[in-house]
């Protein structure tokens, strides 16, 4: 795994279209974050509450586990987990290569339009980031 | 993997505690919370091994000022030692930047930490890292146990059976008190830093 340079430009194109696809429908929080558990990006409400560097360690190591179970019962990965909630839900993608895409949203915002507009961005996150 | 911001000038690196079972990484981490005001210091993430989990690590932020213009933040990870945790362990390992590995003097623990040792080689290996390449700093802890009549091992054993291969540096310490808790962090966020730095920013 590479070590991985961002440059100004390239989390601002990155938040412009997450803003523009997820923030836009009433999406909480965004977040890219990388296999490391490192952030990449973060988009939408900077909740006070929310311990943004805790859950990107969460999530990549959760991530890692999963993957190991997919392999477990013959899948290469699972590419998206989901886990629904009281009032919030959250939604985590890989974007292929190391990243994951987590989202973040109340009930107010529909499970299938969230995982459409993910699968819409996974390409263009890539290829900002990694192309 | 470290993670280098330009626009936001930051420079985020992962540091590894490893060692067996009960040397004291987790209480490396909790000293160093404790000294560090609440500006230099993330929430320290503990989850322990008590339930029924499937991942246990501690987690701990550090923001450790600037070097070149660079914000250096750190991200202190702990793995379980237990033998039993192999999957865990290799998780938290990915994308590590740098290595600090615990030794614990009681004799009986002799086999335990080159088993670790190995252990952590193999880990790394299969994420496609060499130890030998890496920055490690070795962290000689609990020395106040060799002022006590259980049967302990001296600096010159430990080194014999876990740093003859790597010529790491090496650092007594007590880390439920202090000593060498500092030293070894410092040591090991310096050469973690400077293995990242000249990797892409000083020598473009
Ligand atoms: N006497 C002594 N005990 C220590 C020292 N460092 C850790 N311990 C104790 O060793 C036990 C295990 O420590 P812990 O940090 O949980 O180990 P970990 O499994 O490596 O995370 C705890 O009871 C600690 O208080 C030390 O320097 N001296
Ligand atoms: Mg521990």
């Amino acid at each position: 795994m590479p070590d991985m340079i961002l440059t100004a430009k390239s989390v601002e194109d990155v938040k412009s279209i997450i803003n523009e696809k997820l923030i836009s429908e009433n999406v909480q929080t965004v977040m890219v974050i990388d296999g490391a558990g490192n952030i990449l990006a973060h988009c939408g409400q900077d909740a006070d509450g929310l311990d943004a560097i805790s859950l990107a360690a969460l999530t990549a190591a959760n991530f890692g586990a999963t993957s190991q179970i997919a392999k477990l019962i013959g899948e290469n990965d699972f590419s998206l987990l989901y886990h629904k909630g009281e009032k919030a839900n959250i939604h985590f993608a890989r974007l292929g290569g190391e990243m994951i895409l987590v989202s973040i949203f109340g009930d107010d915002v529909s499970l299938g339009l969230v995982r459409v507009r993910v699968e819409e961005l996974a390409d263009d996150i890539n290829q900002i980031f990694e192309g | 993997m470290a993670l280098i911001d330009l626009g936001k000038k930051e420079v985020h690196c992962k540091i590894v505690y490893y060692g067996a079972g009960r040397c004291g990484k987790t209480t490396n981490l909790l000293y160093i919370y404790n000294a560090m005001s609440d500006n230099d210091r993330g929430k320290m993430l503990t989850i322990d091994t008590k339930g029924d989990r499937t991942l246990f690590f501690d987690l701990l932020p550090l923001n450790l000022g600037k070097i070149s213009g660079f914000d250096i933040r750190i991200q202190l990870y702990t793995v379980p030692g237990q033998v039993m945790y192999e999957a865990t362990r290799k998780l938290v390992l990915k994308g590590v930047d740098g290595l600090v590995f615990v030794a614990d003097p009681l004799k009986v623990r002799q086999e335990r930490n080159i088993e670790s040792l190995e252990d952590l080689r193999r880990n790394l290996a299969d994420h496609g890292l060499n130890l030998k390449e890496m920055p490690l700093v070795l962290q000689y802890n609990k020395r106040d146990l060799c002022e006590t009549p259980v049967p302990t091992l001296s600096v010159e054993e430990l080194e014999q059976d876990l740093n003859q291969e790597y010529q790491a540096p090496g650092f007594e310490a007590i880390a439920t008190k202090g000593p060498g808790v500092f030293e070894t962090l410092k040591e090991i966020s310096k050469r973690t830093v400077n293995y990242v730095a000249q990797k892409h920013l000083f020598n473009k």
